[in-house]
């Protein structure tokens, strides 16, 4: 039976960039390990020899027309920010005190 | 209730043509409805009032000048709040995107105005298209109208509930793994799995990229078949959607001749685990197709029974991937922005902030299964079965025109019941993944109440890529045939609801 620790379910949630609370990770934890339980009946069929599907459709690369066509304009691409200043995206800082 | 909101939506188009009526009467009289039912229902997370009154008042106008109109023009539709329309609040049901309003219209909204189509708003669905029950959308349940102590089926259980409560005579929903199909068993209403491909993804705030179909949702077979054929056909938006034309889906509905169809009832799709009362509405409904002259022999998909843990591996991995975009930066929710906290600290605890309960599972679990060591157990093997479940598929229709089982294993169940029980929640979509995974056309259609509750019964008919329309040929055929007996389609038997201000 294929296990999963709380640690291991707060290093996923570090992974995953979610913060999870002490409550969370005591309740996810278990139900994880149900899933992952369920979902591991996947290796009781699937022979070497069987090749993967990763899609319904065969895909094929789509290219349009290097052409000039219309875009959203700048106060469209950011009506819905968070944050914005002098016409860009206003991000929080990416270093830390101690880099 | 007016009697507009009781009509289907080509009655309504009928009345329009002859002038009995106009598009705004109707657009108000199921404004009014909505107004009056969805405090109990809660269908919508946002009614477009304005909107939908100067859309109705457009047609009217274009109606009036002699304008070549659709066949639904006029019509109100409600639509799945997973689909941009151009500013118009969108939110997925999460918080995570809770005010954003999209600065462009999705394909499949962009059609339906092209037809016409006059959109009342947005319906609450689970967060992010995540769940069977819509318990899990970040603003409240939606309730089942014909019982309003459960749930209406998810994820778009908004869509159909709006439907089923005569607050739209047509809905968009979208299906990944059964999410219109197994609400539109739970309602009493029709359901629509177009092939994958077959209708646009442009627009759809994305679930898992390889499953994701938007599709038509209605009272009767024929409304759903006219709004499938508004909304489907090559987007070159999508680069995945299929460049061929959109099979007959309405005149198939129009005929409803079995005579001869080949129907295969999947062995692996019944007995335990299914509801008693589920079980006899099913072999009824399939001896009422053998005497309206189709061919039904059991076939056996022995791999089905392992869609389910496939599908469980494959949907979070691309959803923990989908879903990564949400990151604090360029929309939606922004937590933990104070200058103490850097871009990644940020990230986290808005993703803690937005994010609800079965979110999180999931996308844990994908982080789980695409992670280093575990690639190859999970994510590589599910991808294996999905190739055994496509060639049970290729043989049985080498046998068989069509596949049947009953949508759910179980009517809808009571609101709360299955929370804390993901397991037992997941069982809901045994019926309706293998369809998804394949990329095959599906349909789920009324076929009565079982007898230990009441609750309506969805027949579940599942047909080769590109060939939609033999689902809506058996949908017409039982449809026709039971509204001999119910006086109409099944959701004429629904209760009434109380009306609230």
């Amino acid at each position: 039976m294929p296990s999963i620790t709380r640690d291991e379910v707060a290093h996923l949630a570090r992974l995953a960039r979610i913060e999870l609370t002490e409550d969370e990770l005591d309740h996810l934890a278990p139900q994880l390990e149900q899933i992952i339980g369920l979902v591991a009946q996947v290796s009781e069929v699937a022979a070497e020899d069987i090749p993967p599907t990763s899609h319904a459709l065969p895909l094929t690369n789509v290219m349009r027309e290097d052409v000039n066509v219309a875009c959203l304009t700048p106060e469209q691409a950011l009506s819905g920010a968070p944050a914005a200043e002098e016409q860009r995206f206003r991000v929080p800082r990416i270093l830390s005190e101690e880099a | 209730m007016s009697d507009l909101t009781r009509k289907t939506a080509v009655e309504l188009s009928e009345l329009m043509s002859s002038g009995e009526t106009s598009s705004v009467e109707i657009t108000q009289a199921h404004l009014d409805r909505i107004g009056a039912t969805d405090r109990a229902v809660h269908a919508f997370l946002h009614v477009d009032t304005e909107g939908a009154l100067a859309q109705a008042a457009d047609v009217d106008a274009r109606r009036a000048a002699g304008d070549e109109l659709g066949p639904l023009a006029g019509v109100p539709l409600a639509l799945k709040d997973v689909l941009t329309q151009d500013g118009v609040p969108t939110t997925a049901g999460s918080k995570m995107l809770e005010g954003w309003k999209p600065p462009y219209d999705s394909t499949v909204v962009k059609r339906l105005k092209a037809a016409g189509i006059v959109i009342l708003g947005k319906t609450n669905m689970d967060e992010f298209a995540m769940g069977s029950s819509t318990e899990n959308s970040a603003y409240g349940t939606t309730h089942n109208p014909w019982d309003l102590d459960r749930i209406p089926g998810g994820s778009g259980g908004g869509s159909s509930a709006a439907i089923s409560a005569y607050q739209a005579p047509l809905a968009i929903g979208t299906d990944t793994g059964g999410s219109i199909r197994q609400p539109a068993a739970f309602t009493g209403t029709v359901g629509v799995k177009p092939t994958y491909g077959g209708t646009s993804r442009y627009g759809l705030i994305a679930l898992a990229s390889s499953l994701d179909t938007p599709g038509p949702c209605a009272r009767t077979t024929l409304d759903a078949a006219l709004l499938h054929e508004a909304i489907a056909g090559y987007d070159p938006m999508d680069s995945t959607s299929i460049n061929q034309p959109v099979p007959a889906v309405v005149e198939a509905a129009r005929s409803g001749d079995v005579t001869g169809l080949r129907i295969g009832v999947v062995k692996e799709l019944g007995g335990e685990g299914y509801q008693p009362g589920v079980e006899a509405r099913f072999h009824e409904a399939v001896e009422l197709l053998t005497k309206l002259g189709a061919e039904v022999v059991e076939v056996s998909c022995p791999h089905f029974q392992y869609a389910l843990p496939a599908y469980y591996l494959i949907l979070p991995s691309e959803a923990s991937s989908n879903l990564a975009k949400f990151d604090a930066m360029r929309f939606g929710l922004r937590v933990g922005d104070d200058g103490l906290n850097d871009a990644e600290q940020v990230m986290r605890l808005t993703r803690e902030a937005g994010f609800g309960p079965e979110v999180k599972r999931r996308i844990m679990l994908g982080t789980h299964a695409l992670s280093s060591g575990y690639y190859d157990a999970y994510y590589g093997q599910a991808q294996k079965v999905r190739t055994l479940i496509a060639r049970d598929f290729t043989q049985a229709y080498e046998q068989v025109d069509v596949l049947v089982s009953p949508s759910t294993p179980t009517t809808a169940f009571e609101i709360g019941a299955r929370v804390d029980d993901p397991i037992a929640m997941y069982k809901n979509d045994l019926c309706t993944i293998p369809s998804n995974l394949a990329g095959n056309a599906a349909a789920s259609f009324p076929i009565g109440l079982a007898e230990e509750d009441g609750l309506p019964v969805g027949f579940h008919v599942m047909a080769p890529v590109m060939r939609d329309d033999l689902c809506y040929l058996v949908g017409a055929a039982l449809e026709s045939a039971f509204a001999d007996q119910w006086g109409g389609v099944l959701m004429s038997k629904a209760p009434e609801l109380e009306v609230t201000r």
